[in-house]
């Protein structure tokens, strides 16, 4: 086999067939797109728009479905109130409408269930789309894998895949929750919190960080603190 | 083929000219990195020219910071799609590092080595002739460790991947080969006029 890394990487043309609201900023968007080498959980994908002049505007988005072949990939976007791109996601973009996108990239945030486990994932924001592909993963192909999620997010309201998260959390026995609301009260992830994930899920095999830049910077250096080999430490940064 | 509906935010053409296909323009600093910040001290920080496994030259942070300095200013791009422009750095050559070492280039390639054993490869041609650097200020201030502090390569031609952060040394092989993000899918050589982002490009 050609290892599929070495291929180039095509413009596609994908169709949107769903949208979906996750939360009151964030909607999910199911695109029908035939990819020519499998995705791996943890994986993103670059989107490409163009006006009618010509002009274009490219954005990376994290994929949220599962790898499981059937066709289609679902992204979380959160509308900036002033993005271009996902400010055309948010208040344009309709079930039927088409988009080029190319994909799956990135061979460095990726889980695949032979990665094992026990697994650290610690998501802000929107930074929690790619961790919950390796999540959904991990219930189809590896559920014996123990695994944490620490997600924090800005309140209840802003929390993506609440329901799933605490459906999954109740239901399957080797995957353990920690939700974390900065508002209202609420304190940014701290020493303690990554001493209590820790402490719950008992030394991980990998760590996956993802969120705002100084977010991952902080929890990286949290992990590192607590004894972490960095080797294991794996992160990926949306900006801000 | 325009998308239904999209008219986007096309920058004025000062700043269309300065933009390589794909690219924004963005005014704040983001960071990219594989891991956490490696933790580099620098009373044992080094530096080193190798040829293969063997080791041309070494500095010491003290003896790095007596060679001669060079500045740059200009744009840089991002493979994630931002540019920022205007960007001011100061360190020492590619070709001062030589000349203080006392050789010539002995191939024409090499892999920049991180301190988080990132690794990423750079044609020696698009380093000598004053065009690349190995940085240590940003702004007149030391380069904080987000963004590869104490010491950066700094290749401004080529997509920003190339130049390796926490730089601890250049090593200079027979072939062109593939650094970190090269052996996953991303482009060998990551011109940003030409938009090779990824292999094939
Ligand atoms: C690998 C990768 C994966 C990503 N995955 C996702 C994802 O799954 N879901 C998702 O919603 N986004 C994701 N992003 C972020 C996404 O690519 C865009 O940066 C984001 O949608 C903003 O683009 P825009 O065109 O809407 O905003 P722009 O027009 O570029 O910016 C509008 C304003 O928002 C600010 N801004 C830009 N980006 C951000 C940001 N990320 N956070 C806060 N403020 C910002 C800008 O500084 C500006 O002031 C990912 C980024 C990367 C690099």
């Amino acid at each position: 086999m050609i290892d599929p890394a070495a291929r180039p990487l095509p413009w596609q043309t994908a169709t949107l067939t769903a949208i979906r609201p996750v939360t009151n900023r964030v909607k999910s968007y199911r695109f029908r797109v035939g990819f020519d080498r499998p995705v791996l959980a943890g994986q993103h994908v670059d989107v490409r728009l163009t006006a009618p002049d010509g002009y274009q505007a490219q954005r990376s988005y994290s994929i949220a479905s599962a790898p499981d072949g059937d066709g289609t990939i679902e992204l979380m976007i959160e509308g900036l109130p002033d993005g271009e791109v996902s400010g055309f996601f948010d208040a344009v973009a309709e079930v039927g409408d088409t988009i080029e996108l190319r994909g799956p990239i990135g061979g460095a945030f990726v889980w695949r269930p032979e990665d094992g486990g026990p697994l650290l994932l610690v998501g802000g924001g929107s930074g929690v789309v790619p961790l919950l592909a390796m999540l959904r993963h991990r219930a189809a192909a590896a559920p014996g894998v123990p695994a944490l999620l620490l997600y924090s997010a800005r309140d209840p309201g802003e929390t993506i895949a609440a329901e799933e998260l605490a459906v999954r959390a109740r239901d399957e026995p080797n995957f353990q929750l920690i939700l974390n609301f900065t508002r209202a009260g609420g304190r940014r992830v701290d020493a303690a919190m990554i001493a209590e994930a820790l402490e719950r899920l008992g030394p991980p095999r990998h760590a996956y960080l993802c969120g705002g830049n100084p977010f991952v910077g902080a929890v990286a250096d949290l992990l590192v603190d607590a004894g972490l080999d960095p080797a294991r430490i794996h992160t990926e940064r949306f900006g801000g | 083929m325009s998308t239904r509906g999209f008219t986007g935010r096309k920058p004025p053409e000062a700043t269309r000219e300065r933009l390589p296909p794909g690219q924004y323009l963005t005014e704040d600093f983001p960071v990219l990195q594989i891991g956490p910040n490696p933790r580099v001290d620098l009373a044992t920080w080094s530096f080193t020219l190798r040829e293969g496994s063997r080791p041309l030259k070494s500095w010491t942070w003290d003896a790095f910071s007596a060679l001669p300095r060079t500045r740059w200013g200009g744009d840089i791009h991002c493979v994630t799609k931002w540019s920022k422009f205007d960007t001011a750095w100061e360190g020492v050559s590619f070709d001062d590092l030589l000349a203080d070492a006392g050789v010539a280039a002995p191939t024409a390639f090499l892999l920049a080595e991180g301190y988080d054993d990132y690794t990423t490869n750079v044609p020696v041609a698009d380093l000598a002739g004053g065009k690349g650097m190995v940085a240590t200020h940003y702004d007149g201030e030391p380069i904080p460790p987000d963004h590869g502090g104490p010491a950066r390569l700094l290749v401004p031609p080529l997509y920003f991947w190339k130049s390796a952060k926490w730089v601890k040394g250049l090593r200079f092989t027979r072939r062109d080969e593939g650094g970190f993000w090269e052996l996953r899918g991303y482009h060998m050589y990551g011109d940003p006029w030409r938009e090779q982002r990824f292999t094939g490009d």
